[in-house]
């Protein structure tokens, strides 16, 4: 077989689920999790009405986090196995990941307005590396299209990706470290700060939105995939 | 309709809109690789054409 029929067949990769089921499980569990929000669970004692963001909120932020770290792993697999579909696959779990850290900044900002009184307090340690983090994997796609694509641009974005997941802990623990506590602390050493319907629904909208998210990886991964076969072709027939 | 629930309608709208607005980007992609295989395909037609027409010559000479 040819190089460019190697490449060609290399780049792809079969999955349990497939991925009308996966986008149909999604779109029920997101369906599920508004129900829960909307006409099940009670309102919060502290934060009345408001505190209905934080099911949404929370469980995005923790995707975000999921994607960084999936973008990461991929991007080390790329790097120890010199797999071409790892660096697809390392750049769209980054894409995702900015996707759904800017739903996190937007819905934390009106949460504060409502909590605080301000869209945004650079003195909150919390938003700021949050922040931090999202510029950061803002810049890998800077980066990434700077450069021809290739195996130094694929080895360039993986060394970025992997440095980027260090800032994961630091931004979740700041909350844990800041000094004033403005920011709600939702998992605490002893666990979740919550129960009954409040922890159903907290729970079903985590998994709502990590399978919503794994589902638009596999959409956005599918066209990624396309595009590379598709040049793949043009080249073999040029 | 109170305050507090006119932000969280926000929030929560401002998550449907912009998963809608990343889905049809993603759509607008797939129409394109859809039209370039459709241009690749016909390429391939036009360039058989000639070569499918050159053979049948050469085989009624």
């Amino acid at each position: 077989m040819s190089p460019q029929g190697a490449q060609l067949r290399s780049v792809g990769r079969s999955y349990r689920i497939p991925l009308p089921g996966l986008a149909a499980l999604a779109l029920g569990l997101v369906t599920l999790a508004l129900v829960l929000v909307f006409f099940v669970v009670p309102n919060d004692a502290n934060q009345g009405f408001s505190q209905r963001i934080f099911y949404f909120h929370v469980s995005i932020a923790l995707t975000a986090y999921a994607c960084f770290v999936g973008g990461a792993w991929k991007a080390l697999v790329h790097l120890w196995k010199r797999d071409p579909l790892a660096d697809l696959e390392s750049y769209v779990a980054v894409h995702q990941g900015l996707i759904f850290g800017s739903l996190v900044l937007i819905t934390g900002s009106i949460w504060a307005k409502i909590s605080w009184g301000h869209w945004w307090l650079w003195s909150e340690d919390q938003l700021v590396l949050f922040l931090v983090l999202f510029l950061f994997y803002a810049a890998y796609f800077m980066l990434r299209f700077s450069v021809d694509p290739g195996p130094q641009r694929a080895n360039l974005s993986a060394v970025y990706a992997l440095f980027g997941v260090v800032l994961i802990p630091v931004s979740f623990l700041a909350i844990r470290i800041a000094k004033d506590f403005i920011h709600p602390v939702v998992f605490t050493r002893h666990g979740p700060s919550f129960g009954g319907w409040i922890l159903v629904a907290y729970c079903v909208s985590q998994i709502a939105m990590l399978a919503l998210a794994y589902a638009l990886y596999r959409v956005e991964l599918a066209g990624k995939r396309l595009d590379e076969r598709l040049r793949g072709l043009r080249e073999v027939l040029a | 309709m109170t305050t507090a629930e006119k932000y969280v309608t926000a929030a929560y709208c401002a998550v449907f809109a912009i998963v809608l607005v990343y889905v049809v980007i993603i759509a607008l992609k797939l129409t394109r690789l859809e039209r370039e295989v459709d241009e690749l395909v016909e390429g391939m037609k036009a360039e058989a054409k000639p070569a499918q027409a050159e053979r049948e010559r050469t085989l009624v000479g």
